[in-house]
């Protein structure tokens, strides 16, 4: 924000001050948003292609070159849908619904750093910021699930408070690692935090369960499959959007698919080194560089999600929360003790050893614990 | 709260349908919910009724032929099987070899087609998001192509005759199904590789939906359901009807009885129906292809009953008709697999979850074409 | 055990169970379950269950086909007959000795209107449950106009009184 005040302050000296203030912090929002919009259209397009390749199909062809437009078109063709409200609904709590779920999504976007020297608020709570906004989701949900009343659209609420409620604490338990190991709640400070060879705090013993619990976590916390239970289509028909029709099951989607994309910036952030990579410091470049590398990263991050949705049958409630409360959360805080350690060890060559141990030690051991559900291995007979 | 401390909790009634994506067609599942858990289910069907047991006995004996294609819209040539069997029992029609055959085919071909589908769709349930469907829809392409080629129709084939089938297989057909029968343990090699093994497909299906060996048999629940359950019975076997008994093929069968079972235990079924098609198109002999002394037209059965039944993909298909000796049936009652194999759909949901439900349908493969006729 | 029940078994084993019988209403039940248990018997498997209207004999028949899967024969038609009088038109349901005709002596009564005692939960299963009449009755006449069927039934049935009661609907076509 600074530097774009000072950038219209050089070029523009005659720009009244207010003014140029004005414009500074409205661009960056601008930009983030324009960004993250094209993002969004872009990520469904990608995503229907890539479903289309992993199930044997093209996917979109029509609209434009290989189908590119084809999030314009549908789009459009959600604006001059009819929109349908249930006649029992709450009218006002089902309107808000839909708008209350892209909020929140767009505001964790305030404090992705995008590329090196861009971000749109450099708060100094900026990760417990995103943290605390993209639960207030959960809100939204319920008002949808509630207000349209509708029996399947309150099982999915249910079960969205539920699975949001439950994975929200081993996700912030898995950033507190991050937290420790940077010492600052500020989005850059993590970032440049990464720096180095092996800077990345995925690149550590501690990082990468921390990674792989945070990963986890976001995914059922904007309910992509495997843990798409609030909108279960084979159970619960859409869950609680099976009430919304046109521009407001348009803004769910986009609600849905903005926090899956700032949900990655967010673990490219505070785990993959953000902008961070070879290059990203150069004079003149190094901001595209670096924007390149951070959308390279949230791309990684992208495809994992949609390659588990094209493989991944969805597990059921009791297995969704269980998987959360006895693996992940005993593992998260295990993850803390083992990033202290890892800390306070004499040199880097035992901290890596120790906390290695303790985190393998403790999976097997959560993996025995929970072993109550172990599969059978089947053997049929054959009659003649 | 009341006063011992319990949250007083309501029950929740849920219609599931019949506008409901995995019900598979217009069935209903009136369902009491306790929380998420199942407390009352109560299937209610006829959505699709369309009285064909009255349109039959309105029409020739021939003429309901191309309307049981309708009925399992999924195998119609089992379903035109059954019919032609249960009208040759009456009238003593010998079928002649090269046809047996040639049904044989047919059938084991829809045995693939049908239990392919049902796999993939049971696994849609489950929230796979239509991959594995999708890869089933592939296969069951070589099948329905080939079908298109023998009978002119993909899907309502039209294709058994009393005393035999419409038309004969020439030499390239028959290289088409045996370049469907090659292709085939690869696609299901490539398919298990894809979901058996995966672990939130075990959680789900595994101790869920349990069917119990005696409810089975006494339930009348007939088919891999059955099977999956550890009913030794296969009318194939047992009645061994058609050219069945030339052939070496195990029938699988399951203890536990549970979802995961119903899935495996079709998956065996399709490498043993490869292992039957081998053979019969290994050797199909020369020969007619519908006994002479069958008449398409005038054709009149003696007065009578009978009784004559398949094993159709999904269960036992079987055919009751009554015959006054005239050129329509007096009585022609279908007894559908799916729909009796409903009748367990409480007794497999009662305490399982509301996801579970879905699956334990889609494991029980019901077409409704055939439930409500 | 009684006497007949006994002479059912041979008869049955002599022709290796491919008959039918035909019991009185009353003994429907006994029957079944003899059939069920005989240890020479054990049909265990109640395939199929249908009505048949024979309306000349003025009786409707219902059809029971058992299969034993324990021994791996039949089929034996039980056969049961009632007078087609709605009143009179009623048996014993054989649902308590074999669940699988649960919804098969439903799809009975729905399209014959066979009122089964003692079956759980004798309800229409195909037809809506508004529906007042029996469809697969020999003399079911169905309306004229499937489209606009608000009250059918109270029309049809005075337009089958017109035309003799008993008259199907092809017949009235062809009148025409």
């Amino acid at each position: 924000m600074d530097a774009i005040y000072q950038l219209i302050h050089d070029y523009c000296p005659t720009m009244p001050d207010w003014l140029a203030l004005a414009l500074a912090i409205l661009l960056p929002i601008a930009i983030v948003m324009g960004v993250f919009l094209t993002v969004f259209a872009l990520l469904t397009w990608v995503e229907r292609k890539a479903l289309g390749r992993i199930q044997n199909r093209r996917g979109p062809n029509r609209v434009g070159p290989v189908g590119l437009f084809q999030p314009i078109a549908d789009g459009l063709k959600l604006l001059t849908k009819e929109d349908i409200v249930p006649n029992a609904a709450d009218k006002v709590v089902h309107f808000l619904a839909p708008v209350l779920v892209v909020v929140p999504a767009f505001m964790v976007l305030a404090v992705v750093p995008v590329a090196k020297g861009f971000i749109a608020v450099d708060l100094n709570i900026g990760v417990l910021f995103a943290l605390a906004v993209s639960t207030a989701s959960v809100l939204a949900l319920f008002m949808a699930g509630w207000a349209s009343h509708n029996k399947f659209s309150l099982l999915g609420a249910m079960r969205g408070v539920a699975q949001v409620v439950s994975y929200e604490v081993p996700m912030v338990l898995a950033a507190v690692v991050v937290l420790m190991a940077s010492g600052s709640l500020s989005s850059v400070s993590i970032v440049e935090a990464q720096r180095g060879l092996t800077g990345w705090f995925v690149c550590k013993p501690w990082g990468l369960v921390g990674f792989v619990i945070f990963q986890l976590c976001a995914m059922a916390e904007v309910a992509r499959t495997p843990f798409d239970l609030p909108e279960a289509e084979s159970e619960i028909v859409a869950g609680y959007h099976t009430e919304y029709s046109g521009f407001k099951f348009a803004l769910f989607q986009m609600g849905e698919y903005v926090a899956a994309i700032t949900m990655g910036g967010i673990t490219v952030t505070m785990f993959l080194g953000g902008y961070l990579g070879p290059g990203c410091d150069l004079p003149k470049f190094g901001w595209l560089i670096s924007a390149c590398w951070f959308f390279a990263k949230l791309g990684i991050i992208v495809v994992i999600n949609i390659w588990a949705r094209g493989t991944w049958p969805r597990v059921r409630v009791d297995q969704l929360l269980g998987f959360a409360w006895k693996l992940l959360l005993p593992l998260s805080l295990v993850n803390i003790v083992a990033m202290a350690v890892w800390h306070f060890a004499p040199n880097k060559l035992v901290g890596w050893v120790e906390s290695a141990v303790l985190l393998a030690v403790a999976i097997v051991a959560l993996v025995k614990i929970n072993a109550g559900q172990t599969f059978e291995k089947r053997s049929y007979r054959f009659t003649s | 709260m009341s006063a011992t401390g319990i949250i007083q909790t309501q029950t929740l009634e849920v219609s599931l349908g019949p506008q409901h994506p995995s019900t598979h067609g217009v069935f209903r599942m009136d369902v009491v919910l306790d929380g998420e858990y199942v407390v009352k289910l109560k299937p209610v069907m006829g959505y699709l009724h369309r009285n064909h047991e009255q349109l039959a006995e309105k029409m020739t004996w021939l003429g309901s032929m191309p309307y049981t294609d309708r009925l399992d819209y999924f195998c119609s040539m089992t379903n035109n099987w059954a019919y032609a069997l249960a009208v040759e029992k009456m009238t003593g029609l010998k079928v002649p070899e090269r046809a047996e055959y040639i049904r044989v085919i047919m059938a084991e071909l829809t045995r693939l087609l049908n239990h392919s589908c049902a796999i993939g769709f049971l696994l849609s349930d489950c929230g796979a998001w239509f991959t594995p469907v999708l890869y089933a829809l592939r296969e069951r392409e070589w099948i329905l192509d080939f079908f298109e080629t023998v009978s002119g129709a993909r899907m309502m084939c039209n294709y058994m005759r009393f005393g035999g089938v419409r038309v004969d297989l020439d030499d390239a057909s028959l290289a088409m199904a045996r370049n469907i029968v090659a292709r085939w343990p690869a696609f299901l090699d490539e398919f298990e590789k894809l979901m058996t093994e995966n672990e939130v497909l075990l959680a789900r299906t595994q101790r869920v939906g349990i069917l119990s060996r005696n409810l089975a048999i006494n339930a009348s629940v007939s088919g891999p359901v059955a099977r999956a359950s550890g009913v030794e019975y296969d009318i194939r076997k047992v009645d061994k009807y058609g050219v069945y008994d030339r052939f070496d093929f195990g029938v699988p069968v399951g203890e536990a009885g549970d979802t995961f079972d119903r899935y495996m235990i079709r998956i065996l079924e399709m490498r043993e129906a490869v292992k039957i098609l081998e053979q019969a198109l290994r050797d199909i002999p020369a020969g007619p292809f519908i006994a002479p002394e069958a008449k398409l037209r005038n054709f009149k059965v003696p007065a009578g009953d009978g009784y004559g039944r398949i094993e159709a993909p999904k269960g036992e298909l079987g055919f009751y008709l009554v015959s006054e000796g005239g050129a329509k049936p007096y009585r022609y009652h279908v007894r559908p697999p799916s729909f009796i194999n409903l009748t367990i759909l409480e007794d497999m949901c009662l305490g399982q979850k509301v996801a579970d439900t879905v699956i334990i349908l889609g494991s029980v493969d019901i077409v409704l074409g055939e439930v409500d006729r | 055990m009684i006497p007949p029940l006994e002479q059912v078994r041979e008869m049955l084993s002599a022709g290796a169970a491919k008959s039918s019988l035909l019991v009185e209403r009353e003994e429907a039940v006994a029957v079944a379950q003899f059939l069920k248990t005989d240890p020479q018997l054990q049909l265990d498997f109640c395939s199929c269950v249908t009505a048949v209207d024979y309306i000349k004999q003025d009786c409707i028949e219902v059809v029971y086909h058992l299969y034993s899967v324990a021994l791996k024969h039949g089929p034996v038609a039980l056969k049961v007959r009632a007078p087609r009088a709605l009143e009179q038109c009623r048996m014993p349901s054989l649902t308590p000795v074999w669940r699988g005709c649960e919804y098969q002596e439903r799809e009975a009564f729905d399209l014959y209107g066979v009122k089964f005692d003692g079956h759980p939960d004798l309800r229409r299963i195909l037809m809506w449950d508004e529906f007042v009449d029996h469809p697969m009755r020999k003399d079911y006449v169905p309306p004229m106009d499937y489209e606009w069927e608000p009250t059918p039934h109270a029309e049809t049935l005075a337009r089958a009184k017109q035309t003799g009661g008993t008259v199907p609907a092809s017949a009235l076509e062809a009148k025409k």
